[in-house]
């Protein structure tokens, strides 16, 4: 039920976010979400793409340090007070969500983040449980 | 003034004879009670008897660092241990520091170099000494220390640290010869003014800085700050500690050698062969009366030359130039030695790889500052940021814990670290001195 992401290290230094983007816009590949963490000497870029391995291949190629981690696209209600059942839910149960960022598209009514939790069966579990949708990773990235 | 004025004014002739039959004395003895020597002197084919002049010097074996590594902790004595009344050892050495050791006598002795260098300074029995320099296996401190009782002088052992309260203690008790790292004193400087302390109502007339390379710039700005005459003192623990050589305040024009107790040669770190006057090379030592831990052809890995020509302070003893750089890689940061192998280990030992890095000195204001960058192997990067600001601390952590010197870890892209024609450039020394 996960979604594989890579995440890239990039040194706060002006034009490596660009090189990034030219290199998976020569590889042919589709960003579909994208958060960008940052401390004063060094940023985390972390995407979904369509493709991981050619995306990972080719960053790795050009010099960049590269990872994958699990995290886990969840629909949440598009509506005021959408997000907050979901995180007040997730803080009842003691899951932990590390970051989080919105995907670019919509499904259907619903708006769909990406969480990444310390422990991702244990959310998993939790949100299925309590009726929300997860969306695993080949419908997310053809979405 | 001239505190032994008999050995420190001696005729050429009459000091190389004194040099000879004490290295004579010295080559017995190390021969007889040192297993590492013997053994040097029998692969090199060469006993005692050999040595007839100071020429013969250069027949010897040298004697490195490693040497001394290699027999830690007290393998170089060359007297039993109830013969040692003292123990120091080098600063910053992961594992292995050089251990050395002292007989009653060497500590009379080196008092005496450390009264010598503390009145070639400027410092006479009544003044009042404030001794920054640390107190500790670091020879700093307790060799001034002793250096300065044995001139009659009043010392006040401050050590380093508390900046505040060395302060106070300027003002309260008016030291009026101040001896301490160079870069220590600008930071004194510095705090003294936050304090509204000015130098110019202390009392202080005279300075000897020392432990670590400066320059004319700095002194220009040390004796302008602290409104005093200031001097370079050079040694090491390896030879005897501070008091190996010592600028004169007359002259302030090169580093005056004991040479009745330590015997220099300039060499080619590369060839090995002496190289005459003048030349610039590795200073290498042979202490000639030391008894405890005696040295022979010691590579300090310093670069330096030697300058024979009289002095207008009335010295017969050679000076050697300022220290301008190292033939191996160690840097000196804060007064404490770091080689980048010992950051090497650090990493790999944090990280369980060694990842490419390169190591940066700066001096901001009057500190030294070490940046150590790292850069990200797959092994060590996470998509969390708290996760690599975690391994930044704990490498940053361990450089401290294991060198006892701050560093400042900043995480770089592969490749972001320059090499040159494919090996990576490990020191970049941004320091101008």
């Amino acid at each position: 039920m996960q979604v594989e992401q890579i995440s890239v290290f990039l040194e706060n230094k002006s034009g490596r976010l660009s090189e990034v983007t030219g290199i998976l816009a020569e590889t042919g590949i589709n960003i579909r979400a994208l958060a960008l963490a940052d401390t004063s000497d060094f940023g985390v870029l972390r995407l979904i793409v369509d493709d991981n391995e050619k995306a990972v291949s080719a960053l790795k190629n050009n010099g960049f340090t590269v990872g994958k981690t699990d995290v886990v696209a969840v629909e949440v209600a598009d509506r005021p007070g959408g997000l907050h059942e979901i995180l007040e839910m997730l803080k009842k149960n003691d899951i932990n969500v590390e970051y989080m960022y919105a995907y670019v598209r919509n499904s259907g009514q619903n708006a769909i983040m990406i969480f990444r939790f310390d422990n991702v069966p244990a959310a998993i579990d939790l949100l299925s449980s309590q009726g929300f949708t997860i969306i695993g990773g080949s419908r997310l990235y053809t979405m | 003034m001239i505190y032994n004025m008999e050995y420190e004014t001696m005729p050429r002739e009459a000091l190389e004879a004194i040099q000879l039959r004490r290295l004579q004395t010295t080559v017995e003895r190390v021969y007889a009670n040192v297993e590492f020597y013997r053994g040097k002197f029998q692969q090199a084919r060469i006993s005692p008897a050999d040595i007839r002049s100071l020429d013969d010097l250069k027949r010897l074996p040298f004697t490195t660092k490693q040497d001394l590594r290699d027999n830690y902790p007290f393998g170089m004595f060359a007297v039993p241990m109830d013969h040692v009344v003292r123990i120091h050892a080098s600063s910053g050495t992961t594992g292995q520091p050089t251990v050395v050791g002292y007989t009653a006598r060497d500590i009379q002795t080196w008092a005496g170099l450390m009264a010598r260098s503390l009145m070639a300074g400027g410092a006479t029995r009544g003044d009042i000494i404030h001794n920054a320099y640390g107190y500790g296996l670091f020879t700093g401190g307790l060799g001034v220390h002793y250096g300065a009782e044995m001139l009659g002088a009043s010392v006040i052992p401050v050590s380093g640290g508390n900046t505040r309260r060395q302060v106070m203690i300027m003002k309260d008790f008016g030291p009026t010869i101040i001896t301490a790292t160079p870069s220590y004193t600008l930071h004194l400087a510095e705090v003294c003014e936050e304090m509204g302390v000015s130098f110019k109502d202390l009392k202080f007339r005279h300075g000897i800085f020392g432990a670590e390379p400066w320059s004319e710039t700095m002194r220009a700005e040390i004796e302008r700050k602290l409104n005093l005459v200031a001097v370079d003192i050079y040694g090491l623990s390896e030879v005897m500690g501070p008091g190996v050589a010592i600028e004169c305040k007359e002259a302030k024009k090169g580093l005056h050698i004991f040479e009745d107790h330590f015997i220099p040669e300039i060499i080619d770190p590369d060839t090995l062969e002496p190289l005459p006057y003048g030349e610039v090379g590795e200073l290498v030592f042979t202490t000639v009366t030391k008894e405890a831990f005696p040295v022979i052809r010691y590579r300090t890995r310093d670069i330096c030359s030697l300058n024979p020509e009289p002095c207008i302070c009335g010295r017969t003893h050679v000076r050697m130039s300022r220290v301008t750089g190292r033939s191996d890689d160690m840097l000196i940061i804060r007064g404490v030695n770091v080689f980048p192998s010992q950051i090497e280990s650090v990493l790999m030992d944090t990280q369980g790889v060694t990842p490419h890095y390169q190591l940066i000195v700066d001096r901001e204001g009057p500190l030294d500052v070490l940046t150590v960058r790292v850069e990200v192997s797959e092994k060590m990067f996470s998509d969390e940021v708290k996760r690599l600001q975690a391994v930044e601390k704990t490498i940053s952590k361990s450089i401290k814990e294991l060198l006892g010197v701050s560093a400042k870890v900043k995480l770089v892209e592969p490749k972001g670290i320059t090499r040159s024609e494919g090996k990576a450039v490990r020191v970049v020394d941004n320091r101008k001195l």
